[in-house]
């Protein structure tokens, strides 16, 4: 299926929990209601035209900073060239983050039978933090939640096991964070500060 | 002849010092990438046996220099302070690669700022990572070091680290 054809046939499926969508650079991508994540992702995992039975990757973003500080320009004093080639189309550019909630929860998707791929967003409030666990679908969903709750303290509902996987317990907030302090020290032995 | 140092005990120092210095038996504690620059040491092309440095020992209990090689996070410097305690004295530390130093280019939440902030360490081998020479060169400094601490072991203080953590 190409990009067109995914995001019209779930956009058609659930038309309320869907509330946009854009192609960039032949990705589909698609902004879902938290509210309604289980039942668009058990649809794109067992509907038989879509079979989208591998989880590439599931990420979170906090886009708190987003636009706020600009940027050191690396590609331009790299000397690397900034524009995509000309060979990759580019109508349609990126849309810019979802309009609402601090953080975005991001899950990549891959049939390994029609060879076709998915991106769905979920913006999440900072207040709720909390999104529903894939981990009944996707049980390779369990490591990558613990690691979203580890970096960005977003909760997942559902999930069997849900505690730190890259910094120890007692590790106090959520490194990702952009309000976390880049100089703050906790070490669990040795100097702090 | 005999003045007020003892002869005896000089000599038993120098010949002690001599016999540990050309039997080391390291604990490589390899985390990340300096580890292929260590091996690359270890093995016949620059050959570490050459300076009886060429048995790891992959039980601290039977090491006598300590090897860290390698980026240190805060949740792995427990488990490097637990090697080093598990180690018989007299035992010494070598810090193999700059992240093990001073932090290197990390300067993060996870990764511990050099690993003189948690444990003494005898040799520091800079570089990113170091070239084999540069590890040869410590390996023969950290001889030097075993030779003048004798039989007991015993070292002059280390000089403090300056306070890494003032506002």
């Amino acid at each position: 299926m190409n990009t067109t054809s995914l995001i019209e046939s779930l956009t058609d499926r659930f038309p309320a929990a869907v509330t946009s969508s854009h192609a960039y650079r032949g990705d589909a991508t698609l902004i879902v209601r938290p509210k309604s994540l289980v039942d668009v992702a058990r649809f794109l995992k067992e509907d038989p035209a879509l079979k989208m039975n591998y989880l590439m990757d599931l990420t979170a973003v906090d886009y708190s900073a987003f636009g706020k500080h600009p940027t050191p320009a690396f590609f331009t004093s790299s000397g690397v060239t900034v524009k995509p080639s000309s060979e990759i189309p580019d109508e349609e550019p990126w849309p810019g983050p979802p309009d609402e909630g601090r953080f975005a929860v991001v899950y990549h998707f891959f049939s390994t039978t029609h060879k076709h791929r998915l991106r769905l967003v979920v913006p999440v409030e900072e207040s709720v933090a909390q999104v529903d666990s894939l981990t009944a679908l996707w049980p390779g969903a369990d490591w990558l939640e613990r690691e979203v709750w580890d970096m960005f303290g977003i909760g997942f509902t559902g999930h069997p096991d849900l505690k730190r996987i890259l910094m120890y317990e007692g590790f106090e907030g959520h490194p990702l964070r952009k309000d976390y302090p880049v100089k703050k020290r906790q070490p669990l032995i040795g100097p702090t500060n | 002849m005999f003045n007020d140092t003892s002869f005896l005990t000089s000599r038993l120092d120098d010949a002690v010092g001599w016999a540990r210095k050309y039997s080391i038996f390291q604990y490589p504690f390899v985390t990340a990438c300096c580890g292929m620059e260590y091996m690359a040491t270890a093995c016949s092309h620059y050959d570490v046996d050459r300076f009886g440095a060429g048995f790891p020992r992959f039980s601290p209990r039977q090491a006598d220099v300590l090897f860290v090689v390698g980026t240190i996070s805060h949740k792995m410097a427990p488990v490097l302070l637990r090697i080093h305690e598990q180690m018989a004295d007299p035992k010494w530390v070598v810090a193999f690669g700059v992240c093990v130093c001073t932090g290197g280019f990390y300067d993060n939440y996870a990764t511990v700022m050099g690993i003189d902030t948690i444990m003494p360490v005898d040799v520091y081998i800079p570089g990113c990572p170091p070239r084999p020479e540069m590890v040869l060169d410590g390996l023969m400094k950290l001889q030097d070091k075993i030779q003048d601490h004798g039989v007991s072991g015993k070292r002059v203080a280390p000089e403090p680290r300056p306070d890494l953590f003032e506002a």
